[in-house]
């Protein structure tokens, strides 16, 4: 398979490329909302009409998910191309983080489908096959294991094979064993492959966990408040990791930091209330007037 | 692999567990039998606590009925010796119940290869049994505990209660001959101290070898986050089992071993408290470690002898005590005594120069020192900067009812 961020072992110098941003400049004040007229961003929008010729990855039909009689998210659908960084975005209690739980299987779907490359429902599969399928969640705290250092974290990522005897008597092999040093380098921890993860910052630890999602190879990967924590270098960094780690899969965030959203996503998805409010680019539903009412507008302009 | 042998620490404790082996290897040529014998049992236990050690110390799983498994293992060696001794006619106590023929399922047992394998294939059939009905389950955590404590009570209570076939509280003893030599001569007594020392080193290589390859590194991250293993597509409850089994098989060998030499096994040497009892030598010697598993045993069960002899009633309490004081004081047991030192210079360091606002800050040397996460010292100074990712600004109006990642996720459910 055309791997482009495998095959380019060139080492990337962890340096912030992404442009400098000036100061904190707020979502608002960046976006003038006055031209709420051109809002082309639909409310219960299922499909973008310039992706209809992108074959989707995953697409999210109807899904709902309920906790003790309380609808979570309701009659969601949605879908998410080939190399496609999507954003979810919307208040807390939208229901975001719920829909990544659904896809990774970490929530009981109550209805709708799930499809995966077009032949595997999601809703109806165990965890850690959808994770062999190809999927890989990071969740919101940095999940790294403490207890292994920063190389064997990344070899138990890396390994594609998950059986007591394969990983008690075989050897990753040499290319494995580049591609980790690859994605080492390129996060910036490979002088601190020995060390136990206790050792790294917050972001590093976060990168880390990304880089164990890399060594997967996955096709969707599911990144939820990556950059929750962060300091600004440190989140202008995974923006750079990100449109990398594009070349490779399509990618899912959840995240309530606007201007990352704004420098990264391809498209993004406002949820309101376990429903979708809107869709399109960043710049698309920032113009969308229910958008802003209920959720852009209240930090920003007032 | 190849970092194996250039890490400092791993390297020490390697050294201190050939030491131990290398001493124990000379104890039968300068101990009078009496302490021989004695010691060989703690080796039995120190074979325990290296199994135990695997499932709790590496995988987190803290099992308080690991009784059950050495006492199903000494039960089948026993079987075997009491029909040796008995010499063919029915064992003394199913007479005196009233039996005129031995219980089908007794009889293969004469057979010692067929015993021998029991000693190993009962407890780990019972515990695959146990551990799929358990961690398929995803029962885990201290409903895991719990449940393998309740195990340990079943097993004395059956023990008990099936007197006509396991002699009941008396247990199983006057045992006679090993494969046709006598037990009580001082060369089978040495024989089996080496056999028992042999055992012991083979099981500790045998950790050593699990928790060097790649399997002991999904162990650990089990116990670190059993969920976020699963996320990375492993399927914890196999890997989960198998270290059960282990364990138990291990636990299985130890019984076997300690029956041949003490000459007798009860009830009483299987139930609720022997087993918390091993969890306490694990806990003693340092959890996640071999060799303090080996210490920990070995040095807490010769305390106990020795505190036995000269003051029999405060045994008890002395265990205790030293239980509490590792749980306060001493979370990695005695393989965290070199740390001591900079843990106290360090606490010292933070109650002297505390930070201004009155909280006791923690620079990152210090936190490296004492090993907990040097971000949480560097959190403070990134946070002073101005916040990138406030721009959103929809902080305040958050639905407490957010079902978030957060809950569930970070499950540090076994007891680390």
């Amino acid at each position: 398979m055309m791997r482009p961020f495998g095959r380019v072992p060139a080492v990337a110098a962890p340096a912030a490329a992404v442009a400098a941003r000036t100061g904190a400049a707020t979502f608002a004040e960046a976006e003038e909302p006055a031209s709420s007229s051109s809002a082309v961003a639909v409310r219960g929008t299922t499909e973008l009409a310039r992706k209809q010729d992108a074959p989707a990855l995953l697409s999210i039909e109807d899904v709902s998910v309920v906790f003790d009689g309380f609808h979570a998210i309701s009659h969601v659908s949605t879908t998410v191309g080939e190399h496609d960084i999507r954003f979810f975005i919307g208040p807390n209690g939208a229901g975001k983080t719920t829909i990544l739980d659904a896809i990774c299987g970490k929530n009981r779907v109550a209805g709708g489908r799930i499809m995966f490359k077009g032949k595997y429902d999601l809703a109806k599969m165990k965890d850690y096959k959808i994770a062999n399928l190809g999927v890989s969640r990071k969740f919101q705290a940095p999940s790294v294991f403490c207890g292994i250092t920063i190389l064997e974290n990344m070899e138990l990522a890396a390994a594609n094979r998950h059986s007591l005897y394969s990983t008690t008597f075989l050897k990753l092999k040499k290319d494995t064993h580049d591609y980790i040093r690859y994605i080492l380098d390129f996060i910036g921890l490979y002088d601190k492959r020995f060390d136990y993860p206790t050792r790294l910052s917050h972001g590093e630890k976060q990168w880390l966990e990304i880089g164990m999602l890399l060594t997967q190879h996955p096709d969707l990967l599911l990144l939820d408040e990556p950059v929750a924590g962060m300091s600004r270098r440190e989140t202008e960094h995974t923006a750079e990791l990100l449109q990398r780690v594009k070349q490779e899969c399509s990618v899912i965030v959840v995240e309530h930091d606007m201007q990352f959203a704004k420098d990264v996503s391809d498209d993004v998805t406002v949820f309101h209330e376990g429903k979708v409010l809107a869709e399109g680019t960043m710049d698309e539903v920032s113009q969308n007037q229910t958008v802003i009412d209920v959720y852009l507008g209240r930090g920003g302009d007032q | 692999m190849e970092t194996l042998l250039s890490n400092k620490t791993q390297r020490n404790r390697l050294v201190l567990a050939a030491a131990i082996f290398i001493c124990l290897a000379v104890v039968p040529a300068v101990l009078p039998m009496f302490r021989t014998t004695l010691i060989a049992r703690f080796m039995c236990y120190a074979i325990v606590a290296l199994g135990l050690d695997m499932i709790w110390g590496y995988t987190g799983i803290m099992s308080l009925g690991h009784g059950v498994y050495f006492g199903l293992g000494a039960y089948c060696m026993a079987m075997y010796l009491k029909l040796a001794a008995s010499g063919g006619g029915l064992p003394d106590f199913m007479q005196w119940s009233g039996f005129d023929a031995l219980p089908a399922w007794w009889a293969p047992f004469a057979n010692p290869a067929f015993a021998f394998a029991m000693v190993v294939l009962v407890p780990v059939v019972v515990s695959v049994v146990v551990g799929l009905l358990t961690f398929l389950h995803n029962i885990k955590g201290v409903y895991f505990s719990i449940l393998s404590q309740a195990l340990a009570l079943i097993m004395s209570v059956l023990l008990v209660g099936s007197q006509q076939y396991t002699g009941g509280s008396n247990g199983l003893t006057d045992f006679d001959t090993i494969l046709g030599a006598p037990l009580s001569s001082p060369v089978t007594e040495v024989v089996l101290y080496y056999v028992t020392l042999v055992a012991l080193i083979a099981v500790f290589a045998l950790c050593f070898f699990l928790v060097n390859r790649r399997i002991g590194k999904i162990f650990m991250a089990i116990r670190d986050s059993e969920n976020r293993v699963r996320f990375t597509g492993y399927n914890t409850a196999v890997f989960k089992v198998f270290v059960y089994a282990f364990s138990a098989a291990v636990a299985g060998v130890a019984g076997a071993l300690y029956v041949s030499q003490v000459g007798i096994i009860t009830p009483a040497e299987v139930g609720v408290a022997p087993s918390i009892e091993m969890v306490v030598w694990v806990a003693v010697g340092g959890r996640g470690t071999l060799v303090g598993a080996v210490i920990g045993a070995l040095l807490t069960s010769g305390v106990e002898t020795f505190a036995s002899e000269t003051f029999p009633d405060l045994w008890n309490y002395v265990l205790g005590l030293v239980c509490i004081v590792v749980v306060l004081f001493l979370p990695g047991g005695l393989m965290d005594l070199p740390r001591v030192p900079a843990r106290i210079r360090a606490w010292l360091a933070r109650s002297r120069f505390g930070a201004p606002q009155g909280g006791a800050r923690l620079t990152p040397a210090m936190a490296a020192e004492e090993g907990v996460s040097v971000g949480a010292a560097l959190a403070e100074e990134d946070y002073a900067e101005p916040a990138y990712r406030d721009a959103g600004g929809d902080e305040a109006g958050g639905d407490p009812l957010a079902p978030t990642a957060a809950s569930g996720l970070d499950e540090k459910g076994g007891p680390r």
